[in-house]
C-alpha cells in the first residue's frame, strides 16, 4: 500500500484510469460477460478473479482488443478504445499460453514490440528487461529451451518493454507449480512497484488475488460480485459467493426482523443471536449469519465462554492436523457441520472426535448477508475446496 | 539399475538362464527396416540411372538396330545443351511463372482452409485433392475444352477485349502455363497446409497485441512459421513441373515445347539414346542445383 501511494503522488493525472463502462459480451445467445463497469485506478494492481469460465479471459481480451464488445465502452482516460485494432492500444497482455514465438530467439522475442513499432536500437532496452526478469543470459535461447517459469518471465519482459499504459495478465502463474507460483507472485508485485504501470491480474486464485493486488474483484457468471480491498472484502463479503470464494465461511440460515438499534437481532436454527448493524448486509428478512472458521473458537463447556460472545453447542465430528492449524467440524444439534480453525499454537490441548463442544465468536467478527428464500446453511465443512482446482 | 537387478523373481521373470542379449537385435533392426526400400530403390533407381548414365556416353552415331558402343562419348553434353537450351530455358520459366501463380492462389487458399474454414476444412481439402482421382492426361484434355478458341472462357475474353478478335489461348504459352499451374497445385497446397494448420492463432494474436500491423504480422510471424511447408511445397510443385511435356503437348505447339518433349521425343520417336540420356542426365543436374541453391536462400535450421 506504501508503494501505491508513492505511484499515485507520481503519476501525472488521473487521465490514465482505465474504465469499464456497461461491458457487455454475448456469443450467441450466452452471455459471457453482462454489463460489466468497473475503474481501475491508474498504476494499480487489480486483480480479476473467479471460477473458471466466469468470463475472466473474455474481459482481458476485450481491454486487448482481441475481442469485440457486443456493447459498451473500454475508456482509456477519457478515450474510448473499443473499437481501436488491438496493434493501436497502449495495452499489452501476458498471455495464460506465454504466446512466445518458437522461430524467435528470446531477445527477439522481447525485442518484438519495439522493432514493430519502427525502434531501432533496441539492445540496451532488451538487456535491460532481461535483467529485470532475471534472464540476462538467456537472450540466445529459443523459448522451447526454457522452462515453465522462465518463459513465463520472458512473457512479462516481452510485454513490459513496450510501457504500455495497461498490462494484462491472463492467469500467467497457472501452469506453475506452487514454490515457483509464491515466488512469482513476489516478483510481479515487485516488478510492478517498479514500473508503476497499471496491472490487472486475472486469476482464480484468492490467495493469489489477496497477496498481490490492491483491490480485487470477484467475478461471478459475467458479473462483478464484489469490488475492494483484499482485508476489507475478506473481512465483511457483500455475497454468499464471496463469502465462500474469498476464504471459507460458515454461513447459517437465519431469520432477521430488522432493528433500530446498534445489534441486528436474527434468529437462526431456533437460537437467537445478534450481529452490530455496520456488519449487515441485510437486515431483515431471510438472512445468513456469517462467521470465518477461524473466528470460530471451541471450548468445552459453555462456562469457558468469554463474555460477549455467542455461541452453539455441538460435537467434534472431525479433526484433521494441518500443521500450522488443525481444522475441527463441529456437528450441530440440527446436524450442520461448522468449520473452526485453530492455530497449534501449543496453547491448550487437541480435542478428539466425539468430543462435546461449544463454538463461539464475537458478534464484531460476523456478518450478515442477504439470502434466497429456502436457502438452507452453507458451511465450510460441506464445501469442496472452493478455488484453485481448476484453471 | 543396480539395486533392480537384486530384484528377486517376483517381477514375473522366470528363473534360469537369462534370455539371449537383445543388443544385437536392436542394431540390426533399423537396417531391417530399411532392407525393402533400399532393395528397391537399388533395383529401380539407381541401376536403371547407371543404365542411363552409360547411354548418355554411348557413342551418338550408332543407332538403336546397329547398336551402340560406350565410348565415353562426353561431347554429348555440348551437343545437346546447344542443340536445346531454349527448351531449357522454357521449362524452367514456365515452371517458374507457375510457381509464382501457384504461389499466390495457393497460399491463401492454403491458409483459409487451414485457419479459418472451421467445420469445412475436411470439405475443402477433399476438393484441393478431388481432381487427382481422374487421370492427369483427362484432367489436361479438360483444360483444352476450357481453353479452346470458341469455348465460353475465350469468349468471354474477346468480349471484353482481353484478347483480340481472332486472339487465342489454346497453343499458347499461356495455355502450357495455366495447365502446369493447375496441375501441380495440390502439390504446393498440401505441405503447406499442413505447416500451417499446425500454426497456432494464439501467436498471431500475440503479435497483434505487440503492435504488429496484419502486414507485419504475416511477414514476421505467419511467413517463418510455414516456410518448411512452403518449401517443401515449392519443391514439390517445381521438380515435376520443370519435367513435365504433358502440359506443352497437349495445350501448346512445339514453339511451347519443354525440355521433357525432347526427351520423350528423343527415346520414343528419334531413337536417340545417347541424346535422350544426356538431356534427361543434364535436366537433373539443373534441377538439383536450383533446388540446392534454394534450400540454400531459404532454408533455415528448421528445415534443414
Ligand atoms: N469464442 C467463444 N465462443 C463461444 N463461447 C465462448 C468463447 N470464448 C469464451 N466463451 C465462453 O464464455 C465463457 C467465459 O469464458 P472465459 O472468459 O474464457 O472464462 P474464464 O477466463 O473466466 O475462465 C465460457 O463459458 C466460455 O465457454
Ligand atoms: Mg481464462
Amino acid at each position: 500500500m506504501t508503494g501505491m501511494s508513492a505511484k499515485t503522488t507520481g503519476r501525472a493525472a488521473p487521465a490514465g484510469d482505465l474504465r469499464l463502462v456497461n461491458l457487455t459480451k454475448r456469443f450467441g445467445i450466452f452471455t459471457a460477460v453482462d454489463d460489466l463497469s468497473l475503474t481501475i485506478p491508474q498504476g494499480s494492481f487489480f486483480a480479476l478473479l473467479g471460477a473458471s469460465g466466469c468470463g475472466k479471459t473474455t474481459t482481458l481480451r476485450m481491454i486487448a482488443g482481441l475481442e469485440q464488445p457486443t456493447s459498451g465502452q473500454v475508456l482509456l482516460g477519457d478515450r474510448d478504445i473499443a473499437r481501436l485494432r488491438p496493434y493501436k492500444r497502449p495495452v499489452n497482455t501476458v498471455f495464460q499460453s506465454y504466446a512466445l514465438f518458437p522461430h524467435l530467439n528470446i531477445f527477439e522475442n522481447v525485442a518484438f514490440g519495439l522493432r514493430r513499432r519502427g525502434i531501432r536500437s533496441v539492445d540496451d532496452e532488451v538487456l535491460r528487461m532481461l535483467a529485470l526478469v532475471q534472464l540476462d543470459d538467456f537472450g540466445h535461447r529459443r523459448p522451447a529451451q526454457l522452462s515453465g517459469g522462465q518463459q513465463q518471465r520472458v512473457a512479462l519482459a516481452r510485454a513490459l518493454i513496450n510501457q504500455p499504459q495497461v498490462l494484462l495478465l491472463d492467469e500467467p502463474l497457472g501452469a506453475l507449480d506452487l514454490k515457483l507460483r509464491r515466488q512469482m507472485q513476489i516478483e510481479l508485485k515487485r516488478i510492478q512497484t517498479e514500473v508503476g504501470i497499471t496491472f490487472v491480474h486475472v486469476t482464480h486464485d484468492q490467495e493469489e488475488a489477496m497477496t498481490m493486488a490492491d483491490t480485487v474483484a470477484v467475478m461471478n457468471a459475467g458479473r462483478i460480485e464484489q469490488l475492494g480491498a483484499p482485508a476489507d472484502m475478506y473481512e465483511y463479503p457483500a455475497t454468499a459467493f464471496v463469502a465462500n470464494f474469498l476464504g471459507q465461511s460458515n454461513l447459517l440460515a437465519a431469520e432477521a426482523a430488522g432493528g433500530s438499534g446498534s445489534e441486528v437481532p436474527v434468529t437462526a436454527h431456533g437460537a437467537r443471536f445478534s450481529v452490530p448493524a455496520g456488519r449487515a448486509r441485510a437486515d431483515r428478512g431471510e438472512v445468513y449469519l456469517g462467521v470465518r472458521p477461524e473466528k470460530l473458537h471451541l471450548a468445552d463447556s459453555a462456562d469457558q465462554v468469554p463474555a460477549g460472545h455467542q455461541h452453539v453447542t455441538g460435537v467434534v465430528s472431525d479433526a484433521s492436523y494441518v500443521g500450522v492449524s488443525t481444522q475441527y467440524l463441529v456437528r450441530t444439534g440440527w446436524g450442520s457441520e461448522l468449520s473452526a480453525f485453530a492455530a497449534n499454537s501449543g496453547l491448550g490441548g487437541r480435542l478428539p472426535v466425539g468430543a462435546a463442544v461449544v463454538a463461539h465468536w464475537d458478534p464484531r467478527h460476523a456478518f450478515l448477508l442477504p439470502r434466497a428464500p429456502g436457502q438452507d446453511d452453507r458451511t465450510a465443512g460441506l464445501l469442496d475446496e472452493p478455488v484453485g482446482a481448476s484453471s | 539399475m543396480t539395486a533392480l537387478a537384486h530384484v528377486p523373481t517376483s517381477t514375473g521373470q522366470p528363473a534360469g538362464p537369462p534370455p539371449p542379449p537383445r543388443h544385437d537385435r536392436h542394431r540390426l533392426l533399423p537396417y531391417l527396416l530399411l532392407l525393402p526400400g533400399a532393395a528397391w530403390l537399388l533395383l529401380f533407381f539407381a541401376v536403371p540411372l547407371f543404365q542411363l548414365a552409360a547411354a548418355s556416353l554411348y557413342d551418338p552415331t550408332g543407332s538403336l538396330s546397329t547398336g551402340y558402343a560406350l565410348t565415353w562419348a562426353f561431347g554429348n553434353y555440348p551437343d545437346v545443351l546447344q542443340a536445346y537450351w531454349p527448351q531449357f530455358a522454357r521449362s524452367f520459366g514456365y515452371a517458374g511463372i507457375a510457381l509464382l501463380l501457384a504461389l499466390l492462389m495457393g497460399y491463401p487458399l492454403a491458409y483459409a482452409i487451414a485457419q479459418k474454414a472451421g467445420r469445412w476444412k475436411n470439405l475443402l481439402l477433399v476438393c484441393v485433392v478431388a481432381p487427382m482421382f481422374t487421370s492427369f492426361l483427362v484432367r489436361t484434355l479438360a483444360w483444352k475444352t476450357i481453353l479452346s478458341d470458341n469455348g465460353w472462357l475465350v469468349g468471354l475474353l474477346r468480349d471484353v477485349h482481353l484478347l483480340g478478335p481472332d486472339g487465342r489461348l489454346l497453343a499458347t504459352p499461356v495455355a502450357v502455363v495455366l495447365g502446369l499451374t493447375y496441375n501441380f497445385l495440390p502439390f504446393l497446397v498440401l505441405p503447406l497446409y499442413a505447416s500451417l494448420e499446425r500454426l497456432d492463432y494464439r501467436l498471431l494474436e500475440a503479435a497483434s497485441d505487440l503492435y504488429a500491423s496484419p502486414v507485419q504480422i504475416f511477414r514476421k510471424v505467419t511467413l517463418p512459421l510455414s516456410m518448411p511447408g512452403l518449401i517443401a511445397g515449392t519443391l514439390l510443385f517445381f521438380i515435376p513441373a520443370t519435367g513435365d511435356y504433358i502440359n506443352a503437348e497437349l495445350l501448346g505447339t512445339p514453339n511451347e515445347y519443354m525440355i521433357g518433349n525432347v526427351i520423350d521425343s528423343a527415346f520414343l520417336v528419334r531413337l536417340d539414346y545417347p541424346q535422350g540420356a544426356a538431356l534427361s542426365f543434364l535436366l537433373m543436374a539443373a534441377i538439383l542445383a536450383v533446388v540446392f541453391g534454394y534450400l540454400r536462400r531459404a532454408g533455415t535450421e528448421e528445415v534443414l
